[in-house]
């Protein structure tokens, strides 16, 4: 790719990269989210140690334990780590690159099950057991 | 004037593949270790005590703060220097995964050689700041 991508943001959304683009995208949405969410659950954690800090590591703490939260942080979690799994496995055999849209429908069907039991377990929690 | 063409990366042990090939080994481990956490904690009562949502923070990260808030009468079998080693691997694994995973994003939308360059250096400033107060974290809990 070159430097110079005359391409606009409203333009490069139309892109009709289908499945594949799909999985690259939601798997950037969820790293990028992990890597806020855990720096700012670290840091949650640090404050609510220190006398000074707990009542803004308490604030942060209230927001991810949330469950609409939860719900957010579990799809972008497990989906980072299947769609991981799936990027590897292709990675390491490439001679599998032949079958990825195959390989994206097996990552969807081991994902839906897990996210779901999650989301169950969640959203029960959240309206009171 | 004409820009100057970017160089091709080069072929062989260069910085940007070493990383390309950490992505994937981390991600590896990362698997691993959680693995070993998933099924420790089967073997350490999660089967009643636990939701799955317990277990799945656990596997993320082995600290005993995880399991406070189960039905987990004793938590000493989640403790200690086994479970300290295995949180400091994942904090190392799913930190340069991480912060290397957030510059490959920034880098991806900036093309000015020297706003790279600096963001870099910021991710990696980053990167050491946060492991050292997660660190401080593990070994208060």
């Amino acid at each position: 790719m070159g430097l110079k991508r005359n391409v606009g943001l409203l333009e490069g959304l139309r892109y009709q990269g289908k499945g594949p683009m799909l999985t690259y995208i939601l798997h950037r949405i969820g790293g990028l989210s992990i890597v806020i969410f855990v720096a700012l659950h670290i840091l949650a954690s640090f404050l609510s140690n220190h006398a000074w800090g707990t009542s803004v590591g308490i604030l942060i703490n209230t927001i991810y334990e949330y469950w609409l939260f939860q719900i957010f942080i579990f799809f972008c979690a497990l989906f980072h780590v299947i769609n991981g799994l799936r990027i590897i496995i292709l990675d390491l055999w490439p001679k599998l690159i032949e079958y990825q849209r195959e390989a994206i429908w097996i990552e969807w069907f081991v994902f839906l099950p897990i996210y779901g039991i999650a989301l169950f377990v969640i959203i029960r929690g959240g309206l009171g057991g | 004037m004409k820009a100057k063409p970017r160089t091709a990366p080069q072929k062989g042990f260069n910085f940007d593949y070493l990383m390309w090939l950490f992505t994937r080994l981390s991600a590896l481990a990362m698997y691993l270790l959680a693995i070993v956490g998933v099924t420790a904690a089967l073997l350490m009562g999660a089967r009643q005590n636990m939701t799955v949502a317990d277990l799945m923070r656990w596997a993320f990260m082995p600290n005993p703060n995880h399991v406070a808030s189960t039905n987990i009468p004793n938590l000493e079998a989640w403790k200690g220097i086994f479970w300290n080693v295995m949180a400091y691997l994942m904090l190392f694994f799913a930190g340069a995964h991480g912060l290397h995973g957030l510059s490959n994003v920034l880098e991806d939308y900036i093309s000015r050689t020297w706003v790279r360059n600096l963001l870099r250096g910021l991710v990696l400033l980053v990167w050491v700041l946060m492991s050292a107060i997660a660190i401080s974290v593990i070994m208060t809990s």
